[in-house]
């Protein structure tokens, strides 16, 4: 397996990205990138099976309409990786910033610790394409705010951390929202609808934690046996009653 | 029956002496207005919108319409309009959506204007005889050019930004599948790329079948998402973020469920029936900074090849807007004034919100001009361009090049009938009942547009050779070419042009 190192020590996000474009083309299958200090954009529209290891702190819309790669980073991001993205994975061993997986078409965010705002806001699904973002701390308001389809499932423990905020699901018309433990019915969004997951239709969202823990280490375990509520659209037009015509 | 029924709003009446009987009214009104019954022809005028279909197609002009056959008793303030609204939102409790563009008379500050012409102290141009040049370049252009001269031959040092070539100043905007028909786009595609012209795909995606004119394509990127992967930013000519609309500046798109069919479903990638949704802001764009990061995250994902526009609605603050958007590294901004045109609005919004491009492109230029970096972009004008001497006067108040939209529908047989929304348009345009979308022939239909941006690039010589321009650099910005005509002195110290006479 071909492997490229690239020291991205004080260079802009431009070469930076070119740097990959061309490891790429020469068949690197993975790309080491070291010093990572707020370049924006990194693998914006790649594409190709190719694994990007990000030591440092990727600055906004990282993956940006990537179609393919998967994207490991060791440090925390800054917003929305995964904005708009179109297939393969980012894997966060930190917290990211606001509006993860903003528009999401495809593939899988991993965020090992918190997230900000409005996650996964405007995710979206179509045939083999369904997005999945998986937090496994503490996400802030409007998660899954206008979402229109995929996946989002929140691990954190909130016995531990004051994670509920309001606005879950604003808006929501399509797709899923599964939070482990309860959710207060206060922190619903407009349109939101919370039912309890039955032990027995766990098996979506099984081999996401079992993939979740693998990544980073963690024991399945309390997570697979523990409880968990799903948020879905209480109507999939929400604006259906909206307008009269002229 | 509080409120009883409203007055239909057009009248029916077949002359029965002329007609034939030969069905053809009743076969192209997919309202169901005629019907055939004991060898008479029928109507029901209640369903009548005036698309006109049905005038179009009797061979014996049998078919008349008239508008509000029954009148409301007179009222300057409480107007037909008025009242109606009323009564629908009494019933219904609801918004009303409409279709097309501001329907409130406002006047026209167009239609204000005058261009001017040679006599004598200099001579006027023949296009007949002399080159004409209209070819337009869109995009940031460097404020200055280092060269290096090496045996004869100069070589440019500074890089150059991609550009748009346009062999005309008119486009046409952005109008998606799923507003408007396969066929319909088809027709424009097939007109641009023969004009030398570009056409926007609106936020629908862009259809495999249009893959052959890509060249000739600007993709949009709107707040919904919709359609937008790294393959459709790499198909377009150029890519275009949509911020704001004129027809309904600060609010979002619903497509409903229903017009969601399989091969729109395709296009925008969502699931058939579903409605697809775009938020009023872009969720990742929640300040100018923002935008510089949106701008620069296209161009980035496609290596810095392709000019970004950016489009905002004409609305009071445009010009400071527009400064901050030229800041942004986007190559054009492309501003659309109140009168644009839309499959649906609220009424609200489109007779209410925003302000007249006229007044917004003369502020823009004005403003770009002030902070010196005009070069910086190029701006392009849209929302209510309704023929050349419109295209002339916007572009010496400062634009570029136009977009059209209205017009070039109405050169496929639109009718402006504004009732886009129902999804039944007879002339095949704004529908996707395969039925009805047969009706429109690209072939046929792309030549008419093509015809229109041919005259209108014609008329536009003509006028610009009677000013003694051969170029339209030297037009583009040019007020001294313009008198308001009955203008009050605000409004021309805003447009910055003289009174007739002055």
């Amino acid at each position: 397996m071909k492997r490229v190192c690239i020291d991205a020590k004080g260079m802009h996000y431009t070469p930076l990205n070119r740097a990959i474009r061309s490891a790429v083309s020469s068949d690197a299958r993975e790309i080491v990138i070291d010093h990572v200090m707020g370049q924006r954009f990194i693998a914006d529209g790649l594409k190709g099976d190719v694994t990007l290891i990000i030591h440092g702190v990727p600055g906004g819309d990282l993956g940006m309409f990537m179609s393919g790669p998967t994207c490991i980073v060791y440090g925390n991001c800054d917003h929305a990786p995964g904005n708009t993205m179109d297939s393969g994975r980012i894997i966060i061993n930190g917290s990211a910033g606001d509006a993860v997986a903003h528009s999401m078409r495809g593939g899988k965010v991993f965020v090992r610790d918190n997230i900000g705002y409005r996650g996964g806001i405007h995710m979206k699904q179509y045939r083999d394409k369904r997005p999945v973002l998986v937090i496994g701390g503490i996400f802030r308001a409007f998660l899954g705010e206008y979402m229109a389809g995929g996946l989002i499932l929140a691990l954190g423990d909130s016995s531990q951390n004051p994670i509920r905020e309001r606005g879950i699901g604003s808006g929501i018309h399509g797709g899923k929202i599964v939070i482990r433990g309860d959710v207060d019915e206060y922190y619903l969004g407009v349109g939101a609808r919370k039912t309890p997951v039955p032990d027995n239709e766990k098996d979506e969202i099984t081999p996401l934690i079992k993939e979740f823990a693998g990544y980073f280490g963690i024991n399945p375990h309390t997570l697979l046996d523990d409880t968990y509520v799903q948020i879905t659209p209480s109507s999939s037009r929400p604006f259906a009653n909206k307008y009269t015509w002229e | 029956m509080t409120i009883g029924s409203v007055p239909a709003k057009f009248r029916i009446s077949v002359d029965h002496d002329q007609c034939m009987l030969c069905g053809r009214c009743v076969e192209n009104c997919p309202y169901d207005v005629f019907r055939i019954e004991n060898n008479r022809i029928h109507v029901n005028s209640r369903k009548c919108v005036a698309c006109h279909r049905c005038i179009a197609m009797c061979p014996r002009d049998a078919i008349n319409i008239k508008e509000r056959p029954v009148d409301y008793r007179s009222h300057p303030v409480w107007t037909t309009e008025i009242r109606e609204a009323i009564y629908n939102q009494a019933r219904t409790g609801k918004i009303i959506l409409a279709g097309m563009g501001n329907a409130k008379p406002y006047p026209v500050i167009f239609d204000s204007l005058v261009l001017d012409a040679c006599q004598v102290t200099n001579p006027s141009i023949d296009p007949l005889r002399e080159p004409m040049e209209l070819r337009t370049y869109l995009g940031k252009k460097p404020s200055r050019l280092e060269i290096m001269e090496r045996k004869g031959d100069v070589e440019v040092l500074t890089t150059l930004t991609p550009n748009l070539q346009i062999e005309t100043p008119i486009m046409i905007g952005h109008m998606s599948y799923g507003a408007i028909s396969l066929n319909a786009q088809q027709s424009l595609a097939m007109a641009v790329t023969s004009t030398g012209t570009y056409m926007g795909t609106g936020e629908g995606g862009l259809h495999q079948s249009l893959y052959p004119y890509q060249d000739h394509m600007i993709v949009q990127v709107a707040s919904g998402r919709f359609g937008v992967d790294i393959n459709y930013l790499e198909r377009g000519a150029a890519i275009e973020i949509k911020i704001g609309q004129g027809a309904k500046p600060g609010i979002g798109g619903h497509l409903p469920g229903e017009k969601v069919c399989e091969d729109v479903s395709c296009t925008r990638m969502i699931p058939a029936g579903s409605d697809a949704i775009s938020p009023a802001p872009h969720h990742d764009i929640y300040s100018i900074e923002d935008l510089k990061q949106l701008v620069r995250s296209l161009k980035e994902a496609t290596e810095w090849e392709k000019p970004v526009f950016v489009k905002i609605a004409a609305v009071h603050n445009v010009a400071a807007i527009a400064a901050g958007i030229a800041r942004s590294a986007a190559d054009a901004v492309v501003v659309d004034g109140f009168r644009g045109g839309t499959g649906a609005a609220p009424r609200v919004f489109r007779d209410h919100v925003g302000i007249p491009i006229e007044a917004a492109i003369a502020s823009v230029d004005a403003k770009l001009r002030s902070q010196g970096i005009r070069n910086e972009v190029s701006l392009v004008a849209s929302g209510g361009i309704r023929e050349s001497a419109d295209v002339a006067k916007v572009i010496a108040l400062g634009a570029d090049a136009v977009y059209i939209g209205t017009a070039a529908l109405v050169a496929m047989g639109c009718r402006v009938c504004g009732t886009c929304y129902r999804g039944l348009c007879p002339w095949g345009i704004a529908t996707q009942r395969p039925d009805l979308v047969a009706r429109l022939d690209p072939e046929v239909a792309s030549q008419n547009v093509a015809n229109l941006i041919h005259a209108w690039t014609l008329e536009l010589s003509e006028l610009m050779g009677a000013a003694g321009i051969n170029s339209i650099e030297s037009l583009r910005g040019n007020r001294d070419r313009l008198r308001g005509y009955l203008l009050d002195e605000s409004i021309m110290k805003v447009l910055d042009v003289k009174p007739i006479g002055a």
